[in-house]
């Protein structure tokens, strides 16, 4: 198989993303930004790229659950390895001028974020087919479309590369999801969303990865003027699996909402960074990101709420709540405020701590059974966030995965 | 016929003895009100029969109906009859009281969680609360009175064979104060239910009418007569028990839970 040093790359954007790459330094817990981070584990030779060849492998049980449960949707890419599988969008919306599909990379329509990451960067240089959807100005996309990435094979990186173009007051819905088998393998995805003004778009992303699997996601987005933007993710698998996420509410009067329910067992880690930038006047951010670990798990959450000059009457909330279900587990929360303006309503507010005694004790007095009323109280907990997710058909199917997390997350005897 | 039998029982919270030893028997059919004034041991009680986490059993023992109740879980006592209604009813967000219902008949013995709605149901019928209440999370941004009522119907849904009431009135109007009564008399005339109502003030008793009074002060049941003892009390105070002069149970149209000075000595 290839490996990263001796591809051979196709075009001149790629080739200079990748001699970026081999010039910069892979980064290390050092740095502020992977602080908590696993990164210095991280030996990029282990991995190489996957054969051009497609294996057509068939879906996971996992995502072909999530389809099931989907129903009908408006719009489908299967990818496998990142390489397209599968490839169709509803008839009447591709009238109307929904685009849907893979681009050449170092397509201008794909250009990778505006971010300085070298995995980003990486993910430019190797990504073997980047996705755009595009949804016209005006355009209501009623049904979610769904971007489906399979991860098969020992040994192999793989570089999602999802890009949403919403035209102004346009709606569209969009729902991915990672799966692999139980293989050794990194996925870099990048998602960029840019949302238009008065558009509205929903994202729901579940990360259902094998247990030894890395992840090194970043995710970033833009809000024009009045729009509207609400991005969740359910973070079940992986070994250690980053998420970064960059929302910029950048037309006025703008709204982003992020959500996260992570569930970390065994010795899983999952990692969330996150950024709500206000630059434009009377923006709104809203964030709640819901964990929980057992078992040895950790989990680590860091958010920065930065109000730009100029963003008055920004209103940014900013909640991280972490269950603790075992002794060996362990969660981190650092929520941070860096505001520049004075005109703004801004709250940080973050809790680590096992299922609270009283409400077990309450729930038992009632006669339900200890390991019930945990249970309760822990979907409870998740609850609140897996209500509002942008595909409620999917709740009843992530609220049993929930579920499954926590027998395993907590030993019973 | 059922019968939860109290002997010498002692308990201490970290650093503070509480219980110094309660006798008390309450069989099925009859209403036991406990009174004593502030700090006489009553929410300690409440929660030593229920098993709550902070509190420990130094000596004596409880059972019902010959079962030990000091060895099992909370939720086994439940299952074994006994029910506690909170004078603070807990905030559990993200659970319903149908969940948690029907999750405790899961989990009996002969009764199914298919009950639990039609139950639920007829209940909030019989005690006027309102339908948008039962979805809620349980007691999530339900005012004390509500709470109560809440309390009340979760009593009457399990069918306990012996209902412990912490200060159920407080936070209650006269009216919502009568409805649970009378709800908890049928009950007992019903279903056999025995009742231990503890409470600081004699109001709860005009309406939920008391066969055996009893007088709590410094973790001792020190008196013990009928319902003429609470109208002793009414008039005299709790200060011949070891209250202080001023503890004076009181009938009062507004305990706010705000203004109540009873707290569980652990909250």
């Amino acid at each position: 198989m290839p490996t990263l040093a001796n591809f051979p790359l196709d075009n001149a954007a790629r080739r200079s993303d990748a001699e970026r790459f081999a010039a910069s330094e892979l980064p290390t817990s050092a740095l502020e930004v992977w602080r908590y981070s696993r990164i210095d584990e991280l030996d990029l030779t282990r991995y190489a790229l996957p054969s051009d060849g497609v294996v057509s492998q068939p879906l996971t049980a996992a995502a072909e659950a999530v389809l099931a449960a989907a129903g009908d949707l408006a719009g489908l890419v299967v990818t496998e390895n990142g390489r397209v599988v599968r490839c169709e969008v509803d008839d009447a919306l591709a009238a109307k001028g929904v685009t849907l599909g893979p681009v050449e990379p170092g397509d201008t329509a794909a250009a990778p974020p505006a971010v300085d990451d070298p995995f980003v960067t990486l993910n430019a240089a190797f990504g073997a087919q980047p996705l755009v959807l595009t949804v016209p100005d005006g355009v209501v996309v009623e049904r979610p479309i769904a971007v489906v990435h399979v991860v098969a094979g020992d040994g192999v990186v793989v570089f999602p590369h999802l890009v949403v173009v919403a035209g102004e007051q346009s709606q569209v819905t969009v729902m991915e999801h990672l799966s692999s088998a139980d293989v050794d393998a990194l996925v870099i995805p990048v998602t960029d969303f840019r949302v238009g003004p008065a558009a509205n778009v929903r994202h729901l992303v579940v990360q259902d990865l094998g247990r030894r699997v890395w992840q090194l996601g970043y995710a970033t987005s833009d809000v024009g003027r009045d729009g509207f933007l609400e991005s969740a993710a359910v973070a079940l698998g992986g070994d250690y699996a980053r998420l970064r996420t960059d929302a910029r509410v950048s037309g006025q009067g703008a709204s982003s909402n992020l959500m996260a329910v992570y569930f970390g067992e065994g010795e899983q880690m999952h990692d969330f960074r996150t950024l709500q930038d206000h630059s434009a006047p009377r923006t709104t951010s809203d964030l709640l990101f819901k964990g929980a670990v057992g078992g040895e798990a950790t989990s680590v959450y860091t958010g920065l709420i930065r109000v730009r000059p100029g963003a008055s009457g920004t209103n940014a909330f900013q909640t991280n709540r972490n269950l603790v279900l075992t002794e060996g587990a362990h969660a981190e929360s650092v929520p941070n405020l860096e505001i520049e303006e004075n005109d703004v309503r801004c709250s940080h507010a973050s809790a680590i701590g096992p299922v609270d005694e009283d409400q077990l004790y309450y729930l038992e007095s009632r006669g339900v059974p200890t390991t019930v009323a945990e249970r309760l109280i822990v979907l409870g907990f998740f609850d609140e966030i897996l209500d509002r997710i942008a595909v409620p058909s999917l709740r009843a199917l992530l609220r049993a995965a929930v579920g499954t997390k926590l027998e395993h997350a907590v030993p019973r005897d | 016929m059922s019968t939860l039998a109290i002997h010498d029982l002692q308990a201490r919270v970290p650093g503070r003895d509480i219980l110094r030893g309660i006798d008390l028997t309450v069989s099925s059919g009859e209403v036991h009100a406990v009174m004593g004034p502030n700090g006489s041991g009553k929410s300690t009680l409440s929660h030593v029969l229920m098993g709550r986490p902070g509190y420990e059993v130094t000596g004596g023992s409880v059972t019902l109906d010959g079962q030990d109740l000091l060895a099992l879980p909370t939720w086994e006592r439940a299952q074994a009859g006994l029910f506690l209604s909170m004078q603070y009813p807990i905030e559990v967000p993200g659970v319903s009281l149908l969940d948690a219902l029907e999750a405790a008949f899961a989990a009996s013995e002969g009764r199914a969680a298919s009950e639990v709605r039609e139950l639920i149901s007829v209940e909030a019928g019989r005690l006027g609360v309102e339908p948008r209440f039962l979805s809620r999370p349980l007691n999530v941004d339900l005012s004390g009175g509500e709470r109560k009522r809440n309390e009340t119907l979760q009593l009457a849904v399990v069918r306990p064979r012996i209902a412990v009431l912490d200060e159920i009135d407080s936070g209650l109007d006269v009216d919502a104060l009568r409805t649970i009564s009378r709800r908890i008399e049928a009950a007992t005339a019903e279903d056999n239910l025995g009742v231990l109502a503890i409470t600081h003030y004699s109001r709860l008793l005009h309406e939920l009418r008391p066969d055996v009074v009893h007088v709590l002060s410094g973790g001792r049941i020190v008196a013990t007569g009928g319902p003429e003892l609470a109208a002793e009390l009414e008039v005299t105070g709790y200060a011949l028990y070891g209250g202080a002069a001023d503890d004076t149970p009181t009938v009062i149209d507004s305990g706010g839970e705000a203004a109540d000075p009873f707290a569980d000595p652990l909250a």
